[in-house]
């Protein structure tokens, strides 16, 4: 059954990226090329969450106290971090990669298999990674904007990050017996889906077009996640070139002031005429032209130092990925 | 004398200290006054519009520069608008803006809110404050200030809230409003998106 699903979801991806990604850019939002078959899928999704999802999860939050929902959302939080300490070593943070590992296994036993997240209390902050965020550290671009079926806004980097790795990772594929799993995945679907119900709704009363407002809140904070909260000045040339006229301008309003400084937070790296000229799509496909290279330290920001983003034994950490993976894979709970 | 000259001084020099607090201790303060006053009225706790509005209004909005977040969410099209339209714009903007804030605060659930120090130089006239919203289960949520220095002290012209602007988040559905209806078209769909939002809130009363 989730097999089946999961192939309906890669199907209808490949058929949204093949079909609709050959007629783009048909006038509407820069940066937004497949936004006809987005909106329609936004709309199909909005309609699938008004109907189904959002009522169980409504009533799943009004039903369960709140400490038994905190062990829900823990207990599954846990299980990802396995995979998101992968990612954290893949992309070169190995310190917060073992933090992960180790929030594991505080949690999984003092924390009775992870009803209880100790490991934060203790001081080790939880993460969030995925293969998508892994591989915009790497320099990969994020490709087109793309709302998948039922699992919502993505990007071409991230949706096929999403239904080729991600899942792998994921310790309830692992279950052996179906009916337990798909019990497993379908309650935590509706427990994420209860813990973001303040947020959509915050997100529905404060837009003027719904469908955009997501859009352009999910580009920002995969941008964000992807750097750690410590982004890179943005991509998008409207926005770059914006941000620093409305400053200026938003100055002059109120005369007394001088215009405001626009100081990128790593110097020289500043939004080139070059990267202007990129369409996400084109960003995608030209991913290598986006340098590896860390920030300038040169710029002399404390506290901005980052490590490069590929970590230059990434082959070997990739390889010991995989071993992590198959040993999961073989001390799963898989009856034998 | 000159020890009273040197008193003096030192007088002054403390009133305008005390006057002018520093970005982010500011933030700190009001954060605090805030969450303080949330945690002991249970009205509030129980989505009671009137009082978060007024609790915001009084204590949160004079730190606010509404002017200058309009702008900074219309971008390019902001000098397209005349003063007249800018002044509509910006109190619209500035409904919009509070009613979402409000909402916001009223999920609030004792959620531990940790204050980062601040990266700045001296002299620097635009800082951004970070803080941290921390809650057992996930990840901490950043929320950060983008704070300019006017002469009225210190106000707040960005939320960000894990990454995402809560303004500059409304610059391209600006961009397609005033696209395809000018900056008046603009005008109208927020003001029928604040009156919808208000005769929602009047509909069912929370």
């Amino acid at each position: 059954m989730n097999i089946m699903l999961r192939r309906f979801l890669g199907l209808s991806l490949l058929t949204a990226l093949v079909g609709l990604g050959g007629c783009a850019t048909t006038g509407g939002t820069p940066g937004d090329p497949l936004e006809g078959y987005n909106r329609a899928m936004f709309g199909f999704n909005e309609g699938v969450d008004k109907a189904i999802i959002k009522p169980v999860a409504s009533g799943y939050k009004t039903v369960m106290p709140e400490f038994a929902r905190t062990g829900v959302t823990n207990f599954f939080a846990n299980l990802g971090d396995l995979w998101i300490g992968i990612n954290n070593i893949l992309q070169g943070k190995v310190g917060a990669g073992v933090s992960d590992f180790g929030r594991f296994a505080m949690n999984t036993t003092v924390g009775i298999l992870g009803l209880f997240d100790v490991a934060s209390n203790a001081g080790l902050e939880k993460h969030n990674e995925d293969f998508g965020q892994t591989l915009g550290r790497w320099g990969v671009g994020s490709g087109a904007y793309v709302v998948l079926p039922i699992l919502g806004p993505s990007s071409v980097r991230d949706g096929i990050s999403l239904l080729a790795l991600d899942w792998r990772g994921d310790p309830l594929w692992y279950v052996g017996n179906i009916p337990t799993r798909n019990e497993l995945v379908g309650v935590r679907a509706v427990d994420n889906r209860a813990n973001l119900l303040d947020l959509s709704r915050l997100a529905e009363e404060a837009a003027l077009d719904h469908y955009a407002y997501v859009r352009d809140a999910f580009l920002q904070r995969r941008r964000s996640l992807i750097y750690d909260g410590d982004p890179l000045p943005e991509p998008d040339p409207a926005k770059t070139s914006e941000s620093g006229e409305s400053k200026d301008t938003a100055a002059l309003a109120e005369s007394e002031l001088p215009p405001a400084q626009i100081i990128t937070q790593w110097g020289e790296r500043v939004i080139t005429a070059a990267d202007e000229e990129l369409t996400p799509a084109q960003e995608f496909s030209g991913a290598a032209a986006q340098p590896v290279a860390a920030r300038p330290e040169a710029a002399g920001v404390s506290g901005a130092a980052y490590e490069p983003r590929i970590p230059s034994n990434y082959e070997a950490l990739l390889a010991v990925s995989g071993e992590v993976h198959d040993g999961l894979a073989r001390i799963s709970l898989r009856p034998r | 004398m000159k020890l009273f000259f040197t008193l003096c001084f030192f007088l002054f020099a403390t009133t305008v200290l005390a006057q002018e607090l520093a970005p982010d201790a500011q933030v700190k303060k009001i954060t605090n006054e805030v969450i303080d006053i949330i945690k002991q009225d249970k009205d509030i706790q129980a989505g009671n519009r009137k009082k978060i509005d007024e609790l915001v209004d009084a204590k949160v909005l004079p730190h606010f520069n509404f002017g200058r977040m309009t702008a900074l969410a219309m971008g390019r099209n902001w000098p397209k608008a005349n003063v007249e339209q800018q002044k509509v714009l910006t109190n619209e903007f500035r409904t919009l803006l509070v009613r979402t804030y409000s909402t916001a605060l009223s999920t609030y659930k004792n959620q531990v809110i940790e204050f980062k120090p601040l990266r700045a130089a001296a002299g620097d006239a635009d800082v951004t404050v970070k803080t941290q919203v921390k809650q057992p289960g996930t990840e901490p949520v950043s929320i950060d200030y983008g704070m300019e220095k006017t002469p009225a002290g210190w106000k707040v012209y960005d939320v960000v809230v894990g990454g995402v602007s809560l303004v500059t988040n409304y610059r391209e559905t600006f961009n397609a409003e005033i696209r395809d209806g000018g900056v008046d078209g603009l005008i109208k769909s927020l003001a029928s998106k604040n009156r919808s939002l208000e005769t929602q809130a009047s509909a069912k009363p929370k």
